[in-house]
């Protein structure tokens, strides 16, 4: 059976296989009985609450934690010092730096951590905060990225020796000479700078963790809100020195993750500590602001682009310069050996001579972080980077943004494409992918329509000067087109704190013929428990509603890095499909013994090992498994039982893709944009479950709308976060988002045994583009060639005027 | 202080602070953790249950204001082992992913589709735009929404 026939159905109604088909996971979610962590109360549990910092950069002179340990219902208060002395202040973060659990020489960003209190409840635990007395003083912050290398900087990060800067990293990636030789003999050359804001996750459901030592075992259970089990309880076991087999990670139902969940946050530390202190369960759940001020970011690149082409349109090289904000610590969340993580895909999805780019990581007194919010790991970047660089030439050249990328997608027969910057490209027609979304779109009339539209405004009196005519608006046309690599990642290539980025999973099935699956990742409403049920349903026609995904313990289930960066498809889905293989060649040897033929007399059809010729004859993947576990004597050397285990190191990453087009509609008065119509089509490889992946579409979507229209994290000159509720960041509700119009090509990826690519963040990655893009062909009666996300009423007034805003600082 | 109230149909009473939001009361001292919390001002929706037939945000009410009022949260969206419509109509058009925001959807969704049982997309969209979701876009959430206007349980029918 090929990946693209429809897949029979099972006595449920299920497809035994790939298909549309209703999630499992849904029946107890849609009940109010889902597993959140802030839903699980253990017996004697106590409640742990943060004291944060005021103070962007400020030095801690003292803390006075008696009125707070004097509360009646306190159990426990703790601060930096005490951890010092249990070696615990600092942990390692996932880029090779250190971070303070709680400060101790200094604060280093608004809301860092710098007490915790354990109480009987949460309320308490709260009130016991307002009792701790701080005493900084406060020191000068570094809130402007591109002025934290400049000579005379207050310098971060004096805990590390020697430190006399704000530098972190400088890193290259392509042909430096070979791009600057495109750059001297190219026609044309435009430059653009461009910021990239800090934006953040914000899953619905906060971070957060119970932590329960057990005094006398010196087990250590933890149930946590994380998208990566695996590498938490290594973490745990080397940051706080408990034995590894002594750790069990438990992540219940996630509520929403988008990267936020996938390091370990001082809270976590903090509950464990708590509970090592006090001897109960500590349960500490950050709220709303703590959220938004303290746990991961994204983004925040500084980018300055320029682009080499021809004067007909054919883009020759690409030169990038990049400023990093990682905040106060480099605490981002991406392979080790790549610190600016995938941002050399930029690029992108056009067939160009030469490309170079740089990057250069700062500290800042902002939050850590860096590499989150569904970005596989910085593609985000550089597909804005790229798709933006596009637009501007276009502009340039007074050429259609459509025709410059027909004229320099990758063709087919380019495949696979090794990039300028030492990507291969698995597989990809991005013609066709375009072809078929202009098409959706209906391109031509947009333009007609967006032409009339401006004709209009014009006659009405219409300039730059006077926008505001008669209520006329104003069409903007987006288009981007991306190519993301994911599903990282080779071990060769990929490590996180040297873990290689392989995924382990086992599939037992049981006598009766019904199966368990254990996978090493884990979804916060991607839905795996159905997803990885179709694939093993694919491979063994087993019913999926015979198949029980396990999941997020890492006691059940084997080791792997967790769900992020679009990897469990691509690296979990094909270890699913590979072990079931697995059980699919034992079954066969156990057929044959059964029905006393050699195994090369058998031939598969989904659910059973039949006789060649003698179709009739032939034994169920169900009546395998009884026999399996019977006392049917096998060959020498083969065991009895239908279990197998896989590790899967996948040979590439894969490289899904899309092209996009974005209508808004922009009212000249007041600068406010409404997206009309949002034209997404994917090339994912096959889908799994269609419904699914369109699910995850629409949800990358509105992501991709709220970055480029209303999300940001901004700073005032002394370092104050102004993001820190949903009152100042804005996400977008069902009133902003558009009725998303999808469709999709299909280009396997000729190296996954599936043929899948990932899908989960190719619409966050995507989408930005093509909404700026739009808003900025909206601009072009106002001669705009570029304003910075977030495109707020406020920002387009500005740039309608000339002058937009530099969004990362507040104006004061 | 002591409140009684009714909470999906049955009355229970509790002694409580003053202070105590409806939303930890119901989840914490009634163990009903169906409705979620998600946000410290109210922007967010995931806490959204019924006081006295309306939608309230549970987390900008305290339980001493709920004393002698009728609660209905998601746990009494099912009538014995029926799916609400609005239950069924989020399953069968994917209107949920992480599952974080939807209780306090249907909530609001039951709501309209009492009060509007045939809404159109842009009502739908009015009826939601109090509440959050980071999953989904929320096409599915109005899909289901409309499909459960269009698949109204029997005895909706009948009244
Ligand atoms: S918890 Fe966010 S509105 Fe109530
Ligand atoms: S389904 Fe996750 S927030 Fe709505």
């Amino acid at each position: 059976m090929t990946v693209t026939d429809a897949a029979p159905l099972s006595a449920a109604g299920n497809p035994i296989g790939f298909g549309r088909m209703l999630r499992k996971e849904d029946a107890r979610f849609l009940r109010g009985q889902g597993n959140y962590l802030d839903d699980i109360q253990l017996p004697g549990m106590l409640h742990g609450a943060i004291l944060r910092s005021p103070h962007a950069h400020a030095r801690i002179i003292s803390i006075d934690t008696s009125a707070a340990e004097a509360h009646p219902k306190v159990k426990a208060v703790i601060t930096g010092a005490m951890l010092e002395g249990l070696k615990l202040a600092w942990m390692p973060t996932l880029s090779q730096d250190v971070q303070a659990v709680l400060a101790t020489d200094k604060v280093r960003f608004h809301g860092q951590e710098v007490a915790f209190v354990v109480a009987e409840d949460r309320y308490s635990a709260r009130d016991a905060l307002e009792l701790i007395v701080v005493e900084y003083e406060p020191l000068r912050p570094v809130v402007d990225a591109r002025r934290a290398l400049e000579p005379g900087a207050p310098v971060i990060r004096t805990d590390i020796e020697g430190k006399q800067d704000n530098h972190i990293f400088d890193w290259e990636a392509g042909d430096r000479e070979a791009t600057d030789e495109v750059f001297r003999r190219a026609e044309v050359v435009v430059a653009q700078d461009m910021l990239y804001p800090r934006v953040h996750p914000a899953p619905m459901e906060t971070c957060g963790s119970i932590a329960s030592m057990d005094r006398v075992t010196g087990q250590l259970t933890a149930w946590s809100t994380t998208q990566a089990p695996h590498a938490h309880r290594t973490l745990y076991a080397l940051v706080a020195g408990i034995p590894e087999h002594k750790v069990r990670i438990i992540s219940p139902d996630i509520g929403g993750g988008f990267g936020n969940k996938v390091g370990i946050y001082p809270g976590y530390v903090l509950a464990v500590v708590g509970s090592i202190v006090t001897g109960h369960p500590v349960k500490w759940v950050e709220d709303r602001s703590e959220n938004l001020m303290s746990t991961s970011f994204a983004r925040d690149y500084h980018m300055h682009g320029e682009i080499a082409a021809t004067k007909s349109g054919k883009i020759l090289g690409l030169r990038v310069k990049v400023l990093a904000d990682h905040g106060a610590f480099n605490g981002t969340a991406q392979p080790t050996k790549f610190p600016a993580g995938f941002f050399h895909i930029f690029p992108g999805s056009y067939d160009l001579e030469a490309a170079h780019c740089e990057v250069t990581g700062v500290y800042t007194n902002k939050a850590p972080g860096g590499v989150a919010y569904a970005c596989s790991f910085r593609v985000t970047e550089a597909v804005y980077l790229v798709e933006r660089m596009v637009e501007v030439l276009a502009d340039e050249l007074k050429m259609d943004p459509a025709d410059v990328r027909r004229q320099n997608l990758l063709r087919p027969e380019q495949f696979p494409y090794m990039n300028k910057t030492g990507w291969e490209y698995d597989s990809g027609d991005y013609g066709k992918t375009l072809e078929v979304a202009l098409d959706k779109a209906g391109y031509d009339d947009l333009r007609r329509r967006q032409a009339e539209g401006r004709a209009r405004w014009r006659a009405a009196g219409g300039t730059p000067e006077h926008p505001e005519v008669g209520g006329e608006h104003l069409m903007g046309i987006g288009i981007s087109f991306f190519t993301e690599g994911v599903g990282a990642g080779p071990k060769k290539h990929m490590d996180i704190l040297g873990l290689g980025m392989a995924d382990g999973c086992e599939l037992r099935v049981h006598p009766t013929g019904k199966a368990q699956l254990r996978l090493s990742v884990q979804t916060q409403g991607q839905g795996h428990e159905t997803t990885f049920a179709q694939i093993v349903a694919h491979e063994l026609g087993i019913p999926p509603e015979d198949i029980e995904v396990i999941h997020g313990d890492t006691d059940n289930t084997p080791f792997g890095l967790g769900t992020y960066g679009s990897r469990s498809t691509p690296v979990s889905g094909a270890a699913a499909a590979v072990v079931s293989r697995r059980i699919r060649d034992k079954a066969r040897i156990v057929a044959a013994a059964a029905l006393e033929c050699s195994t090369d007399d058998l031939e598969w059809e989904l659910g059973r090992w039949k006789v060649k010729g003698d179709p009739e004859k032939g034994k169920t993947i169900q009546e395998i498994a009884m026999l399996a576990h019977g006392t049917l004597e096998l060959p020498e050397g083969v065991e009895g039982h239908l279990d197998a285990s896989v590790v899967y190191d996948p040979p590439n990453l894969t490289y899904p893709y899309g092209a996009y087009i974005c209508v808004v509609d922009l009212d000249p008065g007041t600068g406010q944009i409404k997206v009309d119509r949002f034209i997404a089509v994917d090339d994912c490889g096959p889908r799994i479950n269609p419904m699914i992946v369109e699910g995850q579409v629409h949800g990358g979507l509105a992501d991709g709308v709220g970055m480029a229209l209303m999300e940001v994290i901004a700073f005032d000159e002394s370092g104050n976060h102004l993001g820190g509720s949903f009152m100042d960041y804005l996400l977008p509700t069902s009133l902003e988002c558009p009725s998303w119009e999808l469709g999709e090509t299909v280009t396997p990826s000729p190296h996954h045994p599936l043929g899948v690519k990932g899908v989960g963040e190719s619409a966050t990655v995507g989408s930005p583009p093509a909404v700026v893009n739009a808003v900025v062909d909206a601009l072009e009666p106002f001669g705009v060639r570029h304003a910075d996300m977030p495109l707020t009423p406020a920002q387009v007034w500005l740039a309608m005027r000339g002058r937009p805003l530099r969004t990362d600082l507040a104006v004061s | 202080m002591q409140v009684t109230m009714r909470v999906n149909g049955e009355e229970v009473s509790r002694d409580v602070e003053p202070r105590l939001l409806l939303v930890h009361f119901v989840r914490e001292r009634l163990g009903l953790t169906g409705t979620h919390w998600g946000c410290d001002t109210s922007n967010c929706g995931t806490c959204v249950l019924w006081m006295d037939g309306e939608p309230v945000k549970s987390c900008t009410v305290l339980a001493a204001m709920a004393d002698g009022r009728d609660i209905r949260t998601v746990e009494g969206l099912e009538k014995g082992t029926q799916l609400d419509p609005v239950q069924e109509g989020f399953m069968r058009e994917h209107g949920l992913q992480c599952g974080f925001c939807t209780p306090g959807m249907m909530m609001t969704a039951r709501w309209l589709l009492d009060h509007n049982p045939d809404p159109s997309e842009h009502e739908i969209r009015e009826a939601i735009s109090g509440q959050i979701c980071r999953c989904t876009g929320y096409e599915n959430i109005v899909r289901a929404i409309r499909w459960a206007a269009e698949h109204p349980a029997k005895e909706e029918v009948a009244s």
